[in-house]
């Protein structure tokens, strides 16, 4: 398990760097750059600003020097945010983003594990039919379909809720972004469930515990929900990818200053250090939860050992 | 009502809803089964014994299953009556089952020690030192050794024939007065077959337990059953105690099934096997569900249902031709046992077992 | 890493149908990354059930056609896989012919502007610009007075259009790295595999975010095309069928490649390899048509998800640039004057819905139908 653990984090490394490379080359195969977009600058501080990023120099030095700083976590200074370095504006935008993928992750995980359990336990009953209609519905409906609705009906309708910005953790302003984000996932996660409870209802085994003479709770508790769960588990590892994406929509429409904010105005911006900051950044995150993932599945499945 | 059976069955219908439409797999079934006695039942696949077997203790998925009419008496009680509360103080306790697949029928995720510690707390209320020791015990009565040293081990750690005697180890935990062994055999290696089939025969000398054991291998049940049950499309096609259905079998059916049990002694390379295939259980012809495979048939088979004929105490037959087919097989008996014939020692051999 | 034996399979020999979509995946069903769409066959027996396989095992040469028969009977018996196909019916005629009917009746394509000032404004649905009702706009105008029904209706052309397309290349790279690692298995499929694993974990919405910031919209890359005499509006299209198609085909290699593994060693491939047909056409003629059950279901399924991508990128406005439109960028329109003009998000947004709606009721439905193991559920 440990040589496991260690063998995964070390490629880990490899795989970010991979990403990195393959964001960078795409970046700068396109044709132009920062100093080429709409902004018009004169030609002797284009010279200069080059010269400070390194940008006179040939594409396999420039190449080096950033992979250099990057394996020591320094991801260089933003080109848009005078000032800034791109670890600074990370830090600051952690918090918004993880505080709004963290709660939406466990509200879907609360609902989506409540109404799929209940749709299996209940199957082919009303209640299966309607959580199923509704988590369809949730499958179906784009996010920034939902959220600008959720908008219209709670702020400019009902003024029970503030229509956009970040009030910080707890408050009033996060209820909207969170069900927005979090509709997707509870939808995916009870399907998740139901499926997986369903084929483990059926299993010999749970036959077997029933032949025990246990009550249908314990049945439940002790022998369905533990396989019925597995799916749920390995969903959380593309969940964390999905949500990143998601939180990209999410804080454009309730205009938070979080990492997609941020990832989404560096694209337009061209601000490649920024760019890169992110996508390893984030690639990191995803591959280190993707292990703990893995880990908990093996805690669980005493089958799998690695 | 109680008249030494601990197991009487009457008229028992147990039917699927299926888009195919409504498939009796279970239809009209009745049998006694006295204390201390084993009985057996055999059939091809689909003919409905295990849904037999899961209907006694309630067990059938519903839906899309349900018990459709009939009678389960234990001991005296109406088992489909019975309330699911007071049905778990039965199952499990005095009505243990052993399956079918042993690779499946362990929950995978648990230790062993749990899937057995978790019956004797449930039925005998033992604390958890106790069912611990009693887990173990089990384990080294069912023949595993180093049974301490393993109890904590998961599934998957074992091997087939080893997860079939923790499978019994679990169902006899509680000293149940009625074993199912559901074709506790089918999924094991043959030399590992004759050790699980020894080990029940032995742990139910034991206990006095009664058990049924069902099976599609008329070898299997030879040797450890008092009576044996044909069943044949969700009917019971012959009944019998054990050595007179071997030695004059009444139907057909059974007649087909005696003769594809391989015989050593027989010089015979070729092995019989009854032509065609089980019936399609959810379009069943009119007459008798075995005519079109039957070598015996007449028009009146494709028919009309063939009555349940009493051939003598405690034999019965399910065929228009029942009479007929158990005369031939006495006289074949009387021809056999003049000219000593090897293949009929071999028979008798069998059924004394 | 993910090499355990499949959770729910049973271990015993027992063959399985030719065809249990979505059934043979040969990865550990339940640890699948799609997980809802996968299932594993249960083993449940009525009677015993393999009074049925024995069955099917006689009849081969039958097995083929009663299959899709019997498939398309028990998915006309699912209602809501019915009605996922008549609205789809509807919606795709509508946007498919629906624009040029309204430009016939009213003179407005999706992209005219009224030349009259006073009509450059949003109209409420059924609203003429006096506030009176008026049959002309059903879905009321955008701020430039254009017709929104004929918008959403262009919409769902652009939409659906990048969503087969897109979901099509995913298709032919799925199908072709799936089945070549499935009948070539051993290390070149463990290393294709892994792969595919590898790539499962990647943020790769973000590199597709990347790609078309840096080669899409007014970028150099599409000034370039320009010269070389392809519209932009070509170009962005076909930017996206491939960015799109690029990111979606992983699921669909590993269905293929759990289907062409369960059917590579029985008797008509044996049969194909013994008379000497080489290996490109076993795979091509023999194996691809035999997966197409399971393939129907995922690319249903993954026509809404690549819909839906779609969508997300014309919202950021890295999508279907205008004068073009699609649902997502409509939608994206809207939420600019969703205060005042609500309708402008709402018609596109719940069209968009009901079209993703349909498709997966049918991808379930399909899947239901194709997958006779699953059909109890």
């Amino acid at each position: 398990m440990l040589r496991f653990i260690v063998r995964r984090l070390l490629i880990t490394i490899p795989m970010v760097l991979i990403i990195v490379t393959l964001t960078w080359g795409l970046i700068r195969l396109a044709p132009g750059n920062f100093y080429t977009g709409e902004k018009r600058i004169p030609p002797a501080i284009v010279k200069n600003i080059r010269e400070k990023y390194g940008l006179d120099k040939p594409w396999y030095v420039q190449y080096g020097k950033m992979m250099g700083r990057l394996l020591k976590g320094d991801f260089g200074d933003s080109l848009t945010y005078p000032g800034q370095s791109v670890n600074q504006i990370l830090w600051r935008a952690l918090p918004v983003s993880a505080t709004l993928g963290l709660l939406a992750y466990l509200l879907a995980l609360l609902v989506g594990l409540t109404a799929g359990t209940l749709a299996a336990l209940k199957q082919n009953s009303k209640l299966d039919y309607a959580s199923m209609a509704l988590a369809m519905l949730g499958i179906s409906v784009p996010n920034f379909v939902l959220g600008p609705l959720l908008v219209l009906l709670f702020s400019l309708t009902l003024y029970w809720l503030p229509p956009a910005r970040w009030g910080g953790f707890p408050s009033w302003n996060l209820v909207m972004p969170v069900l927005t984000l979090s509709a997707l996932y509870m939808a995916y996660i009870a399907r998740l469930t139901r499926a997986g409870m369903l084929e483990i209802l059926r299993a010999d085994y749970v036959r077997t515990a029933r032949a025990k003479g246990l009550t249908e709770r314990q049945v439940i508790f002790r022998h369905v929900m533990r396989g019925g769960l597995l799916p749920v588990i390995s969903f959380s590892g593309p969940a964390l990818a999905y949500i990143i994406t998601g939180t990209v929509v999410v804080e454009q429409i309730f205009a938070l200053p979080g990492l997609g904010n941020y990832f989404i105005n560096a694209n337009f911006s061209r601000d490649e250090p920024l760019i890169i900051g992110i996508v390893a950044f984030l690639s990191i995150l995803i591959l280190v939860f993707n292990l703990l993932v893995d880990i908990a599945y093996a805690l669980i499945d005493p089958r799998i050992r690695y | 009502m109680n008249n030494g059976h601990i197991l009487s069955v009457r008229d028992l219908r147990t039917y699927f809803e299926t888009e195919d439409g409504t498939v009796k797999a279970v239809d009209g079934i009745s049998f006694d089964l006295e204390r201390g006695e084993t009985l057996g039942i055999v059939g091809e696949s689909g003919s409905g014994k295990s849904v037999t077997n899961l209907s006694i203790i309630r067990l059938i998925p519903e839906p899309p299953g349900k018990i459709v009419s009939g009678e389960i008496l234990f001991d005296g009680e109406d088992i489909r009556a019975l309330p699911l509360q007071e049905l778990r103080h039965i199952r499990g306790k005095r009505i243990a089952m052993i399956f079918q697949d042993p690779m499946t029928s362990l929950n995978p995720f648990m230790r062993i020690s749990r899937q057995l510690m978790e019956i004797t707390r449930l039925h005998l209320g033992h604390t958890k030192d106790q069912a611990y020791e009693h887990a173990i015990k089990m384990l080294e009565t069912v023949g595993i050794p180093e049974a301490r040293s393993r109890v904590d081990s998961y599934p998957h750690e074992f091997s087939g024939g080893m997860r079939q005697r923790v499978m019994i180890a679990m169902a006899l935990s509680c000293e149940p007065e009625l074993l199912i062994a559901d074709e506790p055999t089918t999924a094991l290696d043959v030399t590992i077959q004759a050790q699980i089939l020894e080990l029940i025969k032995k742990l139910k000398q034991q206990t006095g337990a009664s058990v049924i054991l069902i099976t599609h291998d008329l070898g299997v049940v030879a040797g450890m059953t008092d009576h044996i049950i044909v069943m044949y499309a969700g009917k019971v096609f012959e009944q019998a105690p054990t050595r007179e259905l071997f030695a004059t079998p009444g139907n057909p059916y059974t007649k087909g099934l005696l003769r594809s049990v391989p015989d050593p002694t027989s010089e015979q390379g070729s092995l019989y096997q009854i032509p065609g295939l089980p019936p399609d259980v959810a379009h069943l012809p009119p007459g008798c569900p075995f005519a079109p495979r039957c070598d015996r048939a007449e028009d009146i088979c494709h028919r009309e249902f063939p009555p349940f004929v009493k051939l003598n105490e405690e034999h019965f037959s399910l065929c228009h031709f029942a009479d007929e087919v158990y005369i031939k097989s006495c006289s074949e008996r009387a021809l056999r046992a003049r000219h000593g014939s090897a293949a009929d020692k071999h028979e008798e051999g069998n059924a004394n077992a | 890493m993910k090499d355990q034996p499949p959770i729910n399979k049973p271990e015993s020999d027992t063959p399985e149908p030719a065809l249990t979509p979505l059934g043979t995946v040969s990865e550990p069903p339940i640890r699948s990354r799609e997980g809802d769409i996968i299932h594993t066959a249960p083993e449940f027996a009525i009677g015993e059930g393999d009074v049925r396989s024995a069955d099917t095992g006689v009849l081969e040469p039958l097995a083929g056609t009663s299959l899709w028969k019997d498939a398309w009977r028990r998915l006309l018996k699912n209602k809501l896989a019915v009605f996922g196909m008549i609205v789809l019916a509807i919606i795709v005629v509508a946007s498919v012919l629906g624009p040029y009917i309204i430009e016939w009746r009213t003179g407005f394509s999706y992209d005219t502007v009224p030349p009259q000032m006073e009509l450059n404004k949003a109209m409420p649905p059924f609203r003429d610009v006096n506030g009176n009702f008026s049959g002309l706009h059903p879905m009321g105008t955008d701020i430039l007075g254009r017709d929104i029904l004929a918008r959403v209706l262009m919409g769902g052309q652009i939409s659906l259009l990048v969503g087969i397309i897109a979901t099509f290349v995913s298709l032919i790279i799925g199908i072709a790295f799936g089945a070549t690692a499935g009948y070539l298995g051993g290390r070149v499929d463990n290393l294709m595999m892994r792969i595919v694993d590898v790539l499962y974990s990647l943020p790769y919405m973000m590199i597709v975010i990347v790609l078309l910031a840096f080669f899409g919209g007014n970028s150099r890359f599409m000034q370039y095309l320009q010269s070389i005499g392809i519209s932009q509006q070509k170009g962005q299209l076909f930017l996206l069928f491939i960015a799109l198609g690029a990111v979606s085909w992983l699921t669909m290699a590993r269905i293929v490649r759990g289907q062409v593994m369960s059917l590579k060693n029985q008797e008509f491939v044996l049969a194909a390899r013994a008379t000497g047909v080489s290996t490109t056409r076993i795979i091509f003629r023999h194996l691809v048509p035999n997966t197409l059950g399971p393939v129907i279901v995922y690319a249903t399924l993954t026509i809404p998800q690549v819909m839906l991508q779609e969508a997300f990128l014309s919202f950021l406005g890295l999508g279907v640039q205008a004068p073009l439109a699609s649902w997502g960028s409509l939608a994206s329109e809207g939420i600019q004057n969703i205060a005042i003009f609500p309708w402008q998000l709402i018609f596109p947004g719940v069209t968009m819905a009901l079209t993703l709606f349909s498709l997966n009721f049918l991808g379930d439905g399909l899947r239901d139908a194709l997958d006779p193991q699953m059909r109890k559920v």
